[in-house]
């Protein structure tokens, strides 16, 4: 009997001893192993995100305002009870059945789901009202953007959107919350890393059922840096005042510095509805308007330059020798080339017409003389050195570069000879020549400022100098009389840009005219999408260039009466402004009276 | 009733042991439940101490009493504790809530737990009249197994409470193995044993509620659900592990508070325990239990009577499998049986019957000289 008592008492004492190993085996073999997994379940690091940069205009106006942007989660395991979800869908306007299926769709019954994001204030308010009747409802603040201009300048400035899945596996944005909102368009995504900042991390202990019990320690974000545009909202603002409701760009520049002063498209839209995580429905409809509202014309619409290219043909010809102040033209309303009728806008003609009218007036039948005595490839050879045909450097969105035709280009495109009609085209800015509006305003800059071509900025980066990427150098008295022309062009009696003529400042300007249809039938007046596209570059005080501009407005019809009052309203308030002394300009104001 | 005599004999050391676990329980129950976000202090140690008071009253008006007064009475206390388990049963299906209208907070007085006591008495009388008799045969071998064993074991798996059933199972064939003094009894028993596992397994699977199923498929294989029953034992091994050879100290323990651990406080009171005190503090409670036992066989070796000597036996028995099957489930050597630890685990009544139990083998020892009363 006692020797079965031992028995029993040895029995347990094995049992104890087989414990006390695997004990040992936990505890001592496998300590640290199990120690950080203990930790990993408590500890759970969030990213905090970092303030974005601001961005701001060239006199510090705030652009864009940081603003909380809501999301709304659950956790599965504390929201089974039907009632309670059916009562927050109700509160949130969502379905209950998907919600269900998010819910159950995630793997771990603790891990909080999205069942809503960018839910407004007042949704937040609701919900944080009746905490204690749901359970597990977690509300999750992103830094969001507000635009405060709207759509203005939104081709500049872009728009912020939430990671894409494809963003979210690149490398690139490691770092960035996955519910994180990021650069998606424009300067913003651009530069993104730079305004993005860095998060910071809050380490925080959470019990089973994620909920936070206590922080652990923080490290601050990193606020994202600023930016300062070199754009003036005051003028970009007017200029897209001017083009509501229609199809067009306008970009000015400081001819001394290369700033970009306004570049408006338009139409635009409004950032607002993509920071705000756009709907399907909206997007569809951006996406898919025949306008194009997502298009940056300023960069990417290449069209003929029109009479505005007269400026490169009096280039062109008087520095070749072929053009002098007295070099006239008789014209009676067009010119018969062979059979052929090249046409002047003006039917009844120009009369004896001299080089100064010719471009106040814009006589076609003078340049048609001017192309031919100096010869598509001269021609083609200064449009390229004031920068047409090539991209002007801008990298918002894909630029288009433009055409320089020349009787090499034709060849190496269409394997054809050049025709001297097609000299005639050139030389008055239609056929195959084409520009954008950012080419355009480079072009009248470097006219303006006596042949310098300035690397164009958007971002005033402090203490930089401008960079002059090409000089152009021409004989003084080739400026001077291609500028006293322009001068007149707006000021004088009969000259084209009349509409631009201005109280308060002196500008000089050239109209042009891109034709949509070549021939006009039956003389009737088009309308709509057949009305020709209106271009206008300026630039002011005439004598002393400190801003210059072109403004092209599809189907507008007449340069002059289409856009050259766009370009008058800018001018003017930007005049005005120098008068009252705003500050943030950069171009030295020299007076050379 | 007390004399100086008898008085002078109490037996301190197993007693002190015991109350050195209660209080490491309530100590343990204290840090496991406490609040981190500052909510307010659960009262589950309070509750504890409430009832080990309880406990201790039963203590000393039990070894007030010679057991032999136990003995006389176990078969009416067999039967009475027999009719309880069924009014909660009966109870339980009728939707009056019998359990919960004996509920204690957050703990239902358990039946089972009183009826296990019952037990261990009326097999000591029953053993003990066959040795007098000197009659223990198969046939009281099988009249034992029915009438202590099968019948009530029935009503509790009803219940269901796979732990107790086990309990009864275990405790039972090892004081027949510990005193068949007849070649053919041992062998039966364990052929009994051997046989009746898988039928009684059978019986029990097909008598297990879905979750019990659960935890015995995740038993085998831990990787089949991580969050469900297997996460109960994974949890358990995280949080002994990370404890490592000192502990994280007391108060210092995470899984607990932080409800990782499921059963922090009952079941799973050991790895809470172990969390914060490590290795040392795991094998310092491994020797006070295996003091308790290492005595109570020795108490059975001395008792004046095959009476003393099988209550000494079914409860040492018992206090062993309780702790061998809490802390074997804790580390992940023994399927997840919801059984308490004893004296430890939160939950009146359980350490209501330990105490008695405790109560019931000091009464032999003390009484182990006195041979005539």
């Amino acid at each position: 009997m006692d020797k079965r008592i031992a028995a029993g008492a040895y029995i347990i004492i094995l049992v104890f001893a087989i414990f006390l190993l695997r004990l040992f085996y936990l505890q001592i073999i496998k300590g640290d192993e199990y120690k950080t997994i203990a930790e990993s379940n408590r500890l759970r690091t969030i990213k905090v995100p970092a303030p974005r940069g601001i961005i701001y205009d060239r006199n510090n106006k705030p652009l864009v305002k940081n603003i909380p942007s809501y999301d709304i989660s659950l956790v599965r395991e504390e929201t089974s009870d039907p009632e309670t979800l059916a009562a927050l869908c109700n509160l949130l306007g969502l379905n209950p059945t998907a919600v269900k299926g998010r819910l159950d769709s995630a793997v771990n019954p603790f891990e909080p789901v999205k069942i809503k994001e960018n839910i407004s204030w007042e949704e937040v308010v609701k919900v944080e009202a009746r905490r204690l009747d749901f359970p597990g409802v977690q509300i999750d603040v992103e830094t969001g953007r507000e635009y405060i201009y709207g759509s203005v300048a939104s081709h500049v400035i872009g728009y912020l959107g939430r990671l894409t899945p494809k963003q979210a596996k690149s490398p690139d944005f490691r770092d960035v919350p996955k519910s994180a909102f990021i650069g998606q368009w424009g300067l913003e995504k651009i530069y993104d890393k730079y305004l993005r900042g860095v998060a910071g991390e809050r380490i925080i202990e959470v019990d089973a059922t994620g909920r936070e019990v206590r922080a652990f320690g923080e490290k601050g974000p990193v606020k994202g840096n600023d930016i300062k545009l070199t754009i003036d909202m005051d003028l970009q603002v007017i200029a897209e005042e001017l083009l509501k409701n229609k199809a067009g760009a306008v970009v000015a520049l400081d001819p001394n510095t290369g700033d970009i002063l306004v570049l408006a498209s338009a139409p635009s839209f409004d950032p607002n509805l993509f920071a705000r995580g756009i709907k399907y429905e909206d997007w569809e409809a951006v996406v898919n308007d025949p306008k194009k509202p997502l298009l940056n014309r300023a960069l990417q619409s290449q069209y003929p330059p029109g009479s505005t290219f007269k400026i490169i043909t009096a280039i062109a010809g008087r520095e070749q020798g072929k053009l002098t102040d007295e070099t006239k033209a008789v014209c009676r309303g067009g010119l018969y080339l062979g059979s052929h009728l090249f046409k002047c806008w003006r039917k009844k003609g120009h009369g004896v017409i001299a080089f100064k009218r010719a471009i106040v007036e814009s006589c076609d039948v003078f340049f048609y003389e001017a192309g031919r005595k100096t010869g598509i490839d001269k021609i083609a050879d200064y449009a390229s050195a004031f920068g047409l045909g090539e991209a002007a450097g801008i990298n918002l969105a894909e630029e288009k570069s433009g055409i320089v035709p020349s009787t090499a280009w034709k060849y190496k495109i269409k394997k054809e000879q050049w025709y001297i009609g097609e000299t005639f085209n050139t030389a008055i800015g239609q056929g195959y020549v084409s520009a954008t509006p950012v080419q355009m305003a480079r072009l009248i800059s470097a006219v303006a400022n006596n042949g310098k071509l300035y690397k164009l900025n958007l971002i005033h980066a402090a203490g930089a100098k401008p960079q002059v990427v090409r000089e152009v150098n021409l004989k003084p008295e080739t400026f001077e009389a291609v500028r006293n022309a322009l001068a007149g062009a707006v000021a004088e009696p009969g000259g084209t840009g009349y509409m631009a003529r201005s109280k308060l400042v002196s500008i000089a300007g050239k109209t042009g005219t891109a034709q949509v249809v070549s021939e006009k039938k039956g003389g009737k007046k088009p309308t709509g999408d057949y009305r020709d596209h209106a271009w206008f570059v300026a630039y002011a005080p005439a004598t002393d260039p400190q801003i210059a501009m072109s403004v092209f407005v599809e189907h507008g019809g007449h340069g002059g009466t289409a856009s050259a009052p766009i370009a008058k309203a800018v001018i003017e308030e930007y005049y005005k402004k120098r008068v009252q002394g705003a500050e943030g300009q950069r171009g030295q104001v020299t007076n050379n009276e | 009733m007390f004399d100086k005599e008898t008085l002078k004999k109490f037996e301190w050391p197993i007693f002190v042991t015991v109350l050195i676990l209660s209080f490491i329980g309530v100590m343990t129950i204290y840090s496991a439940t406490r609040s981190l976000t500052g909510e307010g202090q659960q009262s589950f140690y309070l509750k504890q101490l409430f009832w080990l008071f309880i406990g201790m009253l039963c203590f000393v008006s039990l070894i007030s009493f010679d057991y032999r007064w136990f003995i006389r009475s176990a078969y009416v206390l067999f039967v009475i504790s027999v009719i309880l388990l069924v009014a909660v049963i009966i109870a339980g299906k009728i939707g009056m809530g019998a359990q919960r209208w004996i509920s204690l907070g957050p703990f239902s007085f358990q039946p089972s737990e009183i009826f296990k006591i019952c037990f261990v008495l009326a097999i000591s009388r029953y053993l003990a009249d066959s040795e007098r008799k000197d009659t223990l045969g198969l046939k009281e071998l099988f009249q034992m197994m029915f009438a202590f064993v099968v019948l009530p074991l029935i009503l509790i798996l009803k219940q269901p409470d796979l732990g107790t059933g086990l309990m009864l199972l275990f405790i039972f064939s090892s004081v027949i193995l510990t005193v068949g003094t007849r070649k053919k009894l041992i062998v039966v028993t364990i052929i009994i044993a051997l046989v009746s596992v898988p039928f009684l397994g059978n019986i029990v699977w097909s008598g297990l509620k879905d979750y019990q199923k659960q935890r015995l498929v995740a038993f085998i294989d831990p990787k089949t659900d991580p969050q469900g029953s297997s996460y109960h034992i994974n949890q358990s091994k995280i949080t002994i592990g990370s404890g490592k050879i000192f502990g994280k100290g007391y108060l210092k323990g995470t899984q607990g508070p932080l409800r990782f651990l499921p059963e922090r406080h009952t079941d799973f009171i050991f790895s809470a325990f172990a969390e914060e005190w490590g290795f040392t503090g795991g094998v310092f409670l491994f020797l006070l239990y295996l003091f308790i036992i290492l005595r109570g066989f020795d108490t059975a070796k001395k008792a004046r009577d095959p009476e003393g000597r099988y209550l000494a036996l079914g409860i040492t028995y018992m206090i062993s499998f309780y702790f061998i099957i809490n802390v074997g489930m804790t580390l992940g050597v023994v399927p997840v049986v919801g059984v308490p630890l004893p004296f430890m685990s939160y939950g009146g009544t359980a350490l209501l019957s330990n105490y008695i139990a405790i109560g019931i083998l000091i009464n032999v020892r003390m009484r182990r000289f006195l041979l005539f009363y």
